[in-house]
């Protein structure tokens, strides 16, 4: 049964739902920062269409800086400019940041707690075509484990405009990721988005999926057709990787005594690694795990990859039901 | 802060500087030597002469000209030179590295104010730098943004990313001086990692070069005057140093780079026990080594 209070769209979960990338959500969401405030910056490296900063540049060139494929000087001249007080966001793909400039972020960034706002675009294995080298898996791995950092992963446009909008209050460093294919926009403008929540967008007490990203979506249809299999399941939508939702999560341990993780990220290391985290010190339940199993990816289109490697509505299924099985 | 105008005062202050370095290094038992020692008086001269509107009282002063540690291994000569420009006690200098202290082991901005930017892993402090000139070009502000790089970090990629970067966006008030000491933890620089031709390669990317003795405080100082006096593009200035610079049994010697007094015995030194003595006694001769 579908949450009422997460005001999600009503065709939500129909053939006519609207398509568009989450990258086009940062877009937006940058565009409107910079209306509002004229200290938010934005730096890219030789990717401005792909990450959609293109819209912001055209907007205000003299606040946008093209870096060229140079992604660690851009996340530390982002530091620079944040420490005189400027609000950066940094953009390419999250192979490059956070991947290439890990050390930059993790000690100039991090340590030195600025607010800086990087932005990883082309993450998952829906990136399709462009293959393994293009398709980010390890992101949230590396990127989480850090102190003083921020973890965004937004299931659709409209939550990672919010999530944007979001990034330039926070304080200290913030990873946002995206996606690159377009995917249902089924969150309204009154679907709430908060830093360190999580919301319940199904209800259900036979087993509870914990995901990120677009694959929340296909979370949704796959519970829908577990109804029909006798199985009702709770799916919380968890942008907020770090700091992580553990009251709402530990509650759906408790409530439906199964969890399955999605996300478009290496089984380790991911939200799934902070969800067992949390839940092996709280309230150990079976966990089942969609995802990446420890592999890279490779060219193809990004149904088809989500379907070989599991990611998709009967991997969902199959994860769902081997929890509840093990609940036994 | 009152600037020190005197050279002969700048001398005796960068020579205090070194024998704080010798102290606090032999206390805390680990740590560098040769760079901060050929940077004291860079370092002196910087903090006691050339940065404009900064106050040890109100290190956050919006108009300060910034200055950014790249070479995070130095901060000793950083430290001291700070504890004696007012920043923090002079005593607190004894607790490098020690559990609890404001001073670690490399420099962390969130423990000790005055400090622009936490540094310890190299080849990050130019592109910081390059931000904090982006940012006074964007409002047109006129804090004057110096950085502090070592030789050897220029065998990092990210250096040169940086320099790219400055020398492309003409990036004016913004000065990289480098400790051209000729040393890095393996040995020496050109075997390790060939440097030159550094004055060449930094005017390929557009910037404007000086090439200083920087021991000589004097011509250090007209070098940031002349720095500041570029407005065209970003500035370089190559302080030729002597690593060690000022203890003996140091000095030009690379296994001196990661080694702090009493750790390291070679054909030139004195036993461990005796080094901190023997390197102060040194340091104490009128107009020290100057």
């Amino acid at each position: 049964m579908l949450a009422r209070e997460a005001h999600l769209r009503k065709n939500s979960l129909d053939k006519d739902v609207e398509m568009a990338p989450t990258r086009d959500g940062y877009g937006m969401g940058l565009v409107e920062l910079g209306e509002k405030n004229d200290q938010v910056v934005v730096l890219c490296a030789d990717l401005s269409e792909s990450t959609r900063t293109s819209k912001f540049r055209d907007r205000w060139p003299e606040r946008f800086v093209q870096m060229g494929i140079a992604e660690q000087n851009m996340a530390t001249v982002a530091v620079g400019l944040a420490l005189q007080g400027k609000i950066p966001f940094a953009a390419t793909y999250a192979v490059f940041c956070p991947g290439r400039n890990w050390d930059q972020i993790r000690v100039s960034a991090c340590y030195n707690m600025v607010n800086v706002n990087f932005a990883g675009a082309h993450s998952g294995i829906s990136v399709g075509p462009d293959g393994a080298t293009h398709q980010a898996l390890e992101d949230i791995a590396i990127t989480r484990v850090l102190p003083n950092m921020t973890v965004l992963a937004p299931c659709d446009m409209e939550e990672t405009r919010k999530a944007t909008l979001a990034a330039a209050d926070i304080k200290g460093p913030v990873y946002l990721r995206f996606t690159r294919s377009a995917s249902p926009v089924f969150t309204s403008e009154n679907t709430i988005f908060k830093v360190g929540k999580a919301q319940i967008f199904r209800r259900g007490d036979d087993a509870a999926i914990v995901a990120a990203g677009p694959i929340v979506h296909i979370a949704m249809l796959a519970a829908d057709q577990l109804v029909e299999k006798g199985i009702s399941c709770r799916v919380i939508n968890s942008p907020s990787i770090k700091p992580l939702d553990e009251e709402t999560i530990e509650r759906a341990a408790r409530e439906c005594g199964a969890v399955v993780v999605g996300e478009e990220h290496q089984q380790a290391g991911g939200l799934g690694g902070a969800v067992a985290e949390l839940l092996a010190k709280t309230r150990p339940v079976p966990i089942e795990f969609v995802g990446m199993p420890d592999s890279f990816g490779e060219s193809g289109e990004p149904e088809q990859l989500m379907s070989k490697y599991g990611m998709d509505v009967t991997g969902i299924i199959k994860s769902v039901r081997k929890a509840v099985k093990r609940k036994m | 802060m009152e600037r020190l105008m005197k050279l002969k005062d700048l001398r005796r202050m960068a020579n205090t500087v070194r024998q704080d370095i010798i102290e606090m290094l032999t206390a805390a038992g680990s740590g560098h030597s040769a760079g901060p020692l050929d940077l004291a008086d860079i370092a002196t001269a910087l903090y006691f002469n050339v940065l404009d509107n900064i106050d040890p009282k109100n290190p956050d002063k919006p108009d300060r000209d910034r200055l950014y540690i790249s070479c995070g291994h130095t901060n000793p000569v950083w430290y001291a030179v700070m504890a004696r420009a007012g920043y923090f006690p002079v005593e607190e200098l004894k607790t490098l590295r020690k559990l609890g202290s404001r001073l670690q082991g490399h420099l962390d901005r969130l423990t000790l104010p005055g400090l622009e930017s936490s540094a310890g892993s190299l080849g990050q402090g130019l592109s910081i730098g390059s931000g904090s000139a982006l940012a006074a070009a964007m409002d047109n502000v006129r804090y004057h943004t110096y950085v502090v790089t070592s030789d050897g970090e220029h065998d990092e990629g990210s250096t040169w990313e940086a320099v790219q970067f400055a020398g492309h966006y003409k990036l004016k008030y913004l000065t990289n001086i480098i400790d051209r000491n000729n040393i890095q933890i393996d040995g020496n620089t050109e075997d390790i990692m060939t440097k030159e031709p550094l004055r060449d390669r930094y005017e390929a990317f557009g910037w404007h070069v000086i090439e200083v003795d920087g021991h000589n405080i004097e011509h250090f100082i007209d070098a940031c005057k002349e720095a500041r006096a570029i407005i065209e593009s970003p500035v370089c200035i190559i302080a030729h140093t002597v690593a060690g610079k000022g203890v003996d049994f140091m000095e030009y010697d690379y296994r001196w780079h990661g080694a702090p007094p009493g750790k390291l015995e070679t054909e030139r030194t004195p036993p461990k026990d005796k080094q901190m003595e023997e390197a102060l006694k040194q340091l104490r001769m009128p107009d020290g080594k100057n």
